[in-house]
């Protein structure tokens, strides 16, 4: 009986425990954000392209974590065109960007985090060493249909692309497929694709088993198949051909602020430029520092 | 004496009112969830309209023109899942035929674990161990491998647990009198079986059909890492398939909240919760007839 009784007790303990935990947790939340009586700021707002974002959000939480607590971040992940907008706007004290500026945007301050080069792989069992530009267009836009064309066997080619929302696809959208008459930005067509995967690790995985193979992904990650890179228009994907401009399927993430930046916003980006950490979980996850 | 009952009284009021409030808990989770995903879709149901989601087989949620139709992933669902009880259903009716009937001893309790255990594996499991036994064997037969034929085959392996827990409980529960009569009337074991133990035990197998129905029309990390994912609607079971759950799953991560994209992958969602409580109140409807005679 004492047994079942204890046993009773300890259950109710536990449900209670459980219960106020999940109170005081929601409560903790709602605390942090309403205090700010210093001088400094100590909310930052960070609005911008969501192929940034998930990476702000790790590198702000890095930052929290070893370096300053007292900040409490914002990362709001709506395209870059909405994160340049809302730094010329005031509304963003820093805008993440995964292309260049245009003419009519800015003047802004910019700040490079690091670039991201994507790199174009097939099969490594296919005889395909180099396509042009063109031809990469012609692949994505359903018009060449067979590796033939590309002096390869005699196989119809396999589309793999990532999933809509996708930063990788977006930028390679961007730079490969282009605009069309009414400059409306092209999208890849999934019904002509042989596979959406939605993730780098799938995609890799697909054209690493898969020998008609054609898909892109972040250059970094390409190591970790044994996949082979087509060169574009005979030049390499490499991070000196990024580097001197003559590999053009890169972009630049950038990190922009209206007014030359101060206080803890100046902080938080120099630290983002210099620490060792940082520029380490760039890299780590493919990017060019 | 008194005082004791007192504080008896006051301690089971106290765990009464513990326990109603955990237990409402679920009740206010079905609650939310419920109020949520219906507000979040409204959008995409007013804007793009309920017959245009259902009946539209184009989804280019990214393109300039934006179009919003299911029907392809309303198909795959459909399809995906019906394989994978072409598939699943024979093995296991048989299994647990087997064992309520014909295994003894140390075998069948060393089955019975194995079953278990299926259920024990997670999808993302299944689906890992889809992508490197199951889509090389199925690229042998033509197209990529990633295809609707790899997710009814891993499917069709995910449902064995639910179908054979539950039939073969159906199964022992015939009463012990049929199979007497049986038998004594001269019948063999494998006439009983078929001619008393599976008709007597009816409900319990749509009952097990149900449950898998539901089982596999809601998997998501299996499916998405072996079906291929385009939102087409297919020629063959070679060809890849898009699923109501991949979709939802596949966009969600980057989509913009608040967009016309976002209220559609909620719609999405809403389509599918609707079917899920069609199946659910199947399920209800079939245990009380059987529970009725």
């Amino acid at each position: 009986m004492k047994k079942i009784k204890m046993g009773k007790t300890l259950m109710a303990m536990v449900l209670v425990l459980s219960l106020s935990l999940l109170f005081t947790a929601c409560g903790n939340t709602d605390e942090e954000t309403g205090d700010s009586d210093t001088t400094e700021q100590t909310k930052i707002t960070i609005v911008g392209s969501t192929s940034v974002g998930p990476h702000m959000d790790a590198l702000t939480k890095m930052y929290n974590d070893s370096v300053d607590g007292s900040i409490s971040f914002t990362v709001e992940q709506v395209g870059s065109g909405q994160g340049i907008q809302a730094v010329s706007d005031g509304s963003a004290d820093i805008g993440m960007s995964s292309r260049e500026l245009k003419e009519d945007e800015g003047p802004m301050e910019e700040f490079q985090l690091c670039t991201d080069g994507i790199s174009i792989i097939v099969n490594s069992a296919n005889p395909v060493e180099d396509i042009t530009m063109e031809q990469l267009k012609a692949i994505y836009m359903g018009e060449i249909t067979n590796w033939s064309e590309l002096g390869g066997e005699d196989a119809e080619i396999n589309l793999y692309t990532r999933e809509s929302t996708s930063g990788t696809r977006g930028a390679f959208e961007e730079l490969v497929l282009g605009k069309d008459a009414n400059d409306e930005q092209i999208v890849i067509d999934e019904t002509i694709c042989a596979a959406v995967q939605n993730s780098n690790g799938q995609l890799g995985q697909g054209v690493e088993s898969d020998p008609y193979a054609i898909g892109y992904l972040s250059m970094g990650l390409v190591e970790n198949y044994s996949i082979k890179t087509l060169s574009i228009d005979g030049v390499e994907a490499t991070t000196e051909n990024i580097e001197n401009g003559s590999y053009v399927l890169s972009r630049p993430f950038l990190l922009l602020t209206l007014t030359t930046p101060e206080g803890n916003v100046s902080d938080f980006l120099n630290w983002l430029i210099s620490n060792a950490d940082a520029r380490e979980y760039l890299e780590e996850n493919g990017f060019i520092v | 004496m008194k005082i004791k009952a007192t504080r008896k009284n006051k301690s089971e009021g106290f765990y009464q009112g513990l326990f109603f409030l955990t237990a409402s808990i679920s009740v206010l989770a079905v609650g939310l969830i419920t109020v949520m995903i219906f507000y979040n879709a409204w959008p995409a149901f007013r804007e793009i309209g309920l017959w245009d989601l259902l009946s539209g087989n184009k989804w280019t949620p990214t393109a300039s023109n934006p179009l919003f139709g299911l029907l392809p992933m309303i198909v795959g669902s459909m399809v995906i899942t019906l394989l994978a009880l072409v598939i699943g259903l024979p093995i296991g009716i048989a299994t647990s035929i087997f064992l309520a009937e014909l295994a003894k001893g140390k075998f069948a309790a060393v089955l019975r674990r194995s079953v278990e255990m299926l259920a024990a594996v997670p999808s993302v499991v299944y689906g890992f161990v889809g992508l490197t036994l199951v889509v090389p064997f199925v690229q042998r037969l033509g197209g990529t491998g990633l295809s609707i034929l790899s997710a009814g085959i891993i499917l069709g392996v995910m449902i064995l647990p639910t179908m054979i827990s539950v039939y073969e409980v159906s199964l022992r529960a015939v009463p012990s009198e049929f199979k007497e009569g049986s038998l004594a009337l001269g019948a063999s074991h494998w006439q009983t079986i078929g001619r008393v133990l599976i008709p007597a035990s009816r409900s319990g197998l749509l009952t097990a059909i149900a449950l898998s129905i539901g089982r596999a029309v809601g998997e998501t990390m299996a499916v998405i890492l072996v079906a291929g994912n385009i939102p087409l609607i297919p020629d063959s079971i070679l060809d890849p398939a898009r699923t109501l759950t991949v979709n939802i799953i596949m966009e969600m991560g980057y989509v913009e909240p608040g967009s016309l994209h976002y209220s559609a992958l909620f719609a999405t969602g809403a389509i599918l919760f609707v079917f899920i409580m069609f199946i659910n109140i199947g399920v209800q409807l079939i245990t009380r007839k059987a529970v009725k005679k």
